[in-house]
């Protein structure tokens, strides 16, 4: 795929619809809490995609409302849910050992940052007095076949998140392939950083504000 | 051996007493055994460790036996919520001790512990704070971590329904962690909605053979 421009920044739709397309037909696929929930309003019928959560179904449904509520029946933010024809359930080291067996093809996490290398921090911000909560995050990040990240590009102050090494605890180290943001879609490879496309910014720009030397695809 | 049948959740967790190791089953409120863990703050035992994959919600269940202090160390993967209050109190206040662990992990391990396992080797949290001090090992060019099984006193789980040799089955993701913990504790006691003859479950879907099943008590009014 050779590098593509657009003017406009994309939306969270558009990140959450652009990661939707790119996500194999008939994929196994775990979505992370945040962000990455959303990729499933993007999803088609005919993509055929199963989506795991890792309370312990295959085939999971949209968000249930009204009558559907069911406490028994919810995804891993713990939010109602419902299932469609071919769901399956099992328990919790069914569910972690399917994903750590590769059987998963795509994960993907909202992350704090990633680096030129693929590791992941999404867990704990290592601030004093935070109480650490780490979940499923560390078995999802090296889980499936394929680990994707969606997040913002920079933080708050203009920093890129997308970094030469990790300033937070590590989740996962060498795992994540793909980084999807606001301003441009990276491919993440043996230590390269390829951009796929520019997205409000173009490429010379985006390289002189990221601290990590950039390839264009 | 047939399981007990016990006639109230009081008296199903009779037996757990001070400084035990209990499991309790539940991601969330789904499949959390309510009512067992209301009668094991109303029988006092104290000082216990409670593996949950989280550390109680709002003011029920788990976050009680947090409150009142009953309890001396959680071992958890996801303790943070917006409603752990009592957890987030009693860690702050340095009444609580907390053990982390990945959630696959976590029942990775409990998976071990029922299964005769003594330790096993996982990816998960290689090259991570969670994996200081452990054994390390570089396998076919992958990092694992050793990781030990978590053995208990009791486990107390909710499942749908039990025969009366105490095979169960559960319902939709209220299974979550329940048919691995009822096979790593000593003493299994299961809340169910229903108790039905020995027949009355199909054994091509039975998820827990009754052989790890101690203690049924049925609770009206559970699940749907």
């Amino acid at each position: 795929m050779s590098y593509s421009y657009t003017a406009a920044a994309l939306t969270r739709d558009e990140m959450a619809d652009l990661v939707a397309r790119d996500i194999p037909a008939g994929a196994f696929v775990n979505l992370g809490i945040g962000q990455p929930t959303n990729v499933s309003n993007y999803l088609t019928a005919d993509q055929g995609v199963t989506l795991h959560t890792e309370n312990g179904m295959l085939g999971m449904g949209p968000v249930a409302t009204g009558e559907d509520i069911d406490g028994d029946l919810i995804n891993a933010g713990k939010i109602p849910v419902t299932e469609l024809p071919g769901a399956s359930y099992f328990h919790h080291a069914d569910s972690f050992a399917m994903m750590r067996g590769g059987h998963l093809d795509v994960c993907v996490l909202g992350a704090f940052q990633v680096s030129r290398t693929g590791d992941l921090a999404n867990w704990h911000t290592g601030a004093p007095g935070a109480i650490p909560a780490v979940g499923g995050a560390m078995d999802l990040a090296i889980g499936a076949k394929s680990t994707w990240v969606m997040m913002g590009l920079f933080t708050k102050t203009g920093e890129s998140k997308l970094v030469e090494t990790l300033g937070y605890p590590v989740t996962g180290l060498g795992c994540v392939s793909r980084v999807y943001t606001e301003s441009a879609v990276f491919l993440l490879e043996d230590g390269t950083v390829t951009v796929r496309s520019t997205h409000g910014i173009g490429f010379d720009d985006l390289a002189a504000r990221l601290p990590v030397e950039l390839r264009k695809a | 051996m047939a399981p007990r049948i016990a006639a109230t959740a009081a008296d199903a967790v009779s037996g757990i007493h001070d400084g035990a190791t209990v499991l309790i089953g539940g991601f969330g409120n789904a499949g959390q055994p309510m009512e067992l863990i209301d009668a094991l703050l109303e029988c006092g035992a104290s000082d216990l460790t409670v593996v949950n994959n989280n550390a109680g919600q709002a003011d029920a269940g788990l976050a009680l036996l947090i409150k009142e202090r009953k309890v001396r160390k959680v071992i958890c993967s996801f303790p943070r919520q917006s409603d752990s209050w009592h957890f987030d109190e009693a860690y702050r206040s340095g009444e609580i001790e907390l053990e982390l662990v990945p959630q696959g992990n976590l029942a990775e391990r409990l998976r071990a512990a029922g299964a005769g396992i003594g330790g096993f080797f996982t990816p998960t949290g290689y090259g991570t704070l969670l994996a200081e001090g452990k054994e390390t090992r570089e396998i076919d060019g992958v990092g694992y971590v050793l990781e030990t099984p978590i053995k208990a006193d009791a486990a107390l789980i909710k499942a749908l329904a039990a025969d009366e040799f105490g095979n169960l089955v559960y319902r939709k993701t209220a299974r979550n962690f329940g048919p691995v913990m009822a096979t790593a504790a000593a003493q299994t006691i299961v809340q169910v909605d229903q108790i039905v003859p020995v027949g009355g479950i199909d054994p091509e879907v039975v998820v827990t053979p009754g052989i790890y099943v101690d203690t049924i008590v049925r609770i009206a009014g559970e699940n749907k």
